[in-house]
């Protein structure tokens, strides 16, 4: 995994509530075997018309708005499906940061294991950043993992928390699996004395 | 010792490592795998050149992307892409050493249905699989989520989740249910009255009457969609019906081991004064037959309602009720009975059961479907499938009208061909009315299996009870 470097980017407003998976990435594109290429089908159904043609209105499909690397989303954004084909297309399409009030759980999990950052803030918060993102390119916005903050072009800044290992593995980039992997002993420990103590299973 | 919830007695269960911050390595009891969110992860064990670390806790079935029609073991009747995904799944499963059902045994199903059928799900367990609709084996009294597939692979591996432990959330559904009153409404009244991020950051235990009620197929239903209110699990405290249902299955313990089975499951309830971080209450008799009008789970109103207005809402919700009744091409005001469908779905992982087609069934019988609807059942297992033949079920869906299909996750999520046309208007007895769920501007109605049948018959929306 990339490491999180502090970011300077273009953050694309999606007031709407509820963004479910469904919508960040629709379900003929989980036939897929791999976990690249689905940036070009981000938001799909919301993107592009049935022939194909981008929709004007769409926020991605903005001038602005195409080199987009952070989303100012509304409350409980991911609901729905534990499809990582969520993140994965985000991350393909150059998200890196998404900010809302609210996280539907498996995809906030999700998120941190392929290098996005998802930020929850207060509603207060969430508004100021919408409307600093709703400036359009003109508008950069700072998201510092490191000192935990979000700043606006105007340079006001909010303060966000994020769950110390996983900051740690983001910052650094690091594989899950090979840190667990070097706890395995107590796996091992554990796996014994359960198949004593639980033997049926 | 401080009393417990029975999420807190299944977690210190699996805690195989603590770190200092709170995170906490969880081993998994079972981990269930699908053809759709697993293929990256076994590519990335190859890649890493690992193994998976207990196959014999690992048990795969192929369900969404498959096939529901006859003759479907032909390799010629599925997309070359799904065709691909589904024989990565069989070499996947050989190649590791990995329990599997495939499309050609009559085992195969819903793998949430599979799983409790076989015996797979027991109480006391921690179950994962990369669907979030594995909520429903908490109604055995199992801790029971959905995972990415980063995750996947990670319990594939190394048999344990990264995890920190979630908040307690009490839902108590106290009382007796009215006719015509069922799991599925119970679930979505609960969603409709917490909202869909109501339960972010908490595992549920449903309790009171009215859930020790129901049937372990309804207690399924209603863990089933305690991902749609946000929560991580659901849980249901086992007792006598759980253990009957688990009894004799072909992976349940038995002899010496059922015993000492049995002797801990009956440890696994919420001790007297532990403490609950939130609680909700609603009243089994206050609970109506509901549908949803919107394009959010938590957009749930009894049947006898009408179409709201999205002015009635607060904040982001009333550009999202806006955006919702124009996708689903209502009318503020309009009575949710007159609501005209063309379709209609029975199955899911939510109430693809037994139980549910034979309340359907109930409906159904000595009726047809309206003129020109088009109606199919995909029972949840190759197994509900038989049963239902054996009790006559099938047929009665048959002379209705209904089309009789193999098992498989089919429309509930549509990505085989089962799917909705732009337009079509679907009673549903699945878990999800998101935008383009069923098909690309398809327009959903989460109902019961009974609702469902209702429907077919008149051709809107229908209140069950006046069928009864």
């Amino acid at each position: 995994m990339e490491k999180f470097e502090k970011l300077t980017g273009i953050a694309a407003p999606m007031p709407l509530v509820n963004i479910d998976t469904d919508m960040i990435i629709p379900k003929i594109f989980l036939k897929t075997i791999k976990r690249s290429g689905l940036g070009v089908n981000l938001f799909d159904e919301m993107r592009y018309d049935r022939q194909g043609n981008e929709i004007e209105d769409f926020v991605l499909n903005k001038p602005q708005y195409r080199e987009a690397s952070v989303l100012v989303a509304g409350d409980n954004f991911g609901c729905g499906s534990s499809r990582e084909h969520a993140p994965w297309a985000l991350a393909d399409f150059g998200i890196k940061a998404v900010i809302s009030t609210s996280f539907a759980d498996i995809f906030f999990n999700n998120c941190f294991k392929n290098g996005i950052l998802p930020i929850v803030l207060p509603q207060e918060a969430v508004d100021v950043l919408m409307k600093d993102a709703e400036k359009g390119s003109n508008a950069r916005m700072i998201v510092d993992l490191e000192a935990q903050t979000v700043t606006t072009s105007d340079g006001e800044a909010f303060a966000f928390e994020v769950d110390a290992f996983k900051k740690h593995c983001l910052l650094n980039g690091l594989d899950d699996i090979g840190l667990t992997m070097e706890k395995a002993a107590s796996i091992d420990t554990f796996e014994s004395a359960a198949a004593q103590a639980r033997p049926w299973v | 010792m401080s009393p417990k919830t029975l999420y807190d007695k299944i977690w210190d269960a699996h805690v195989a490592h603590e770190s200092e911050d709170g995170t906490c390595l969880l081993y998994i009891d079972r981990h269930l795998v699908h053809e759709v969110t697993s293929p990256q992860a076994f590519e990335g064990l190859r890649m890493a050149g690992r193994k998976v670390r207990a196959p014999e806790k690992t048990i795969a079935v192929p369900d969404h992307n498959v096939p529901t029609t006859a003759g479907r073991e032909n390799p010629a009747q599925m997309t070359e892409e799904s065709r691909i995904q589904v024989e990565a799944l069989d070499k996947n499963a050989k190649d590791f050493g990995i329990h599997y059902y495939p499309v050609s045994d009559v085992r195969q199903g819903i793998v949430h249905i599979v799983g409790p059928e076989q015996g797979w799900t027991l109480p006391g367990m921690t179950v994962v699989c990369g669907d979030s609709h594995t909520a429903t084996h908490g109604a055995f009294g199992a801790l029971a989520h959905g995972i990415g597939t980063s995750e996947v692979e990670h319990v594939l591996a190394t048999q344990t989740l990264i995890q920190k432990k979630s908040k307690n959330m009490k839902v108590e559904i106290t009382g007796k249910l009215k006719p015509g009153v069922t799991a599925k409404d119970i679930t979505l009244a609960v969603i409709g009255a917490t909202g869909t991020a109501g339960g972010t950051g908490y595992v549920i235990e449903y309790c009171g009457e009215a859930i020790r009620d129901l049937s372990m197929e309804g207690r399924m239903t209603v863990c089933n969609m305690a991902i749609e209110g946000g929560a991580r699990a659901g849980l249901i405290a086992p007792d006598e019906k759980t253990y009957a249902y688990v009894q004799g299955r072909p992976h349940a313990p038995k002899g010496a081991q059922w015993e000492a089975a049995l002797n801990w499951w009956k440890t696994l309830f919420t001790d007297e004064g532990a403490h609950f971080d939130k609680v909700v209450t609603l009243k089994g008799e206050d609970i109506q037959p509901v549908v949803t009008w919107g394009t959010s789970p938590e957009d749930v109103l009894p049947i006898t309602a009408t179409v709201p207005n999205p002015s009635d809402f607060k904040g982001g919700k009333v550009d999202a009720a806006k955006r919702s009744i124009e996708y689903m091409g209502l009318t503020v005001g309009q009575k949710l009975t007159d609501i005209q469908i063309d379709t209609v779905f029975i199955g899911s992982c939510t109430n693809g059961r037994i139980e549910d087609l034979r309340a359907a069934a109930e409906i159904l019988k000595g009726k047809k479907i309206k003129d020109g609807m088009r109606a199919m059942v995909v029972p949840g297992s190759g197994l509900v499938r038989a049963q239902a033949e054996e009790e006559g079920l099938a047929q009665i869906f048959m002379d209705a009208g209904f089309e009789w299909r193999l098992a498989g996750c089919s429309m509930c999520l549509a990505m085989n061909p089962d799917q909705l046309a732009e337009g079509e208007r679907c009673a549903s007895t699945s878990n999800r009315n998101f935008e383009g769920r069923q098909g690309y501007k398809g327009r959903t109605h989460l109902v019961s299996p009974a609702m469902a049948a209702a429907a077919a018959i008149t051709g809107h929306l229908t209140d069950v009870r006046e069928m009864m």
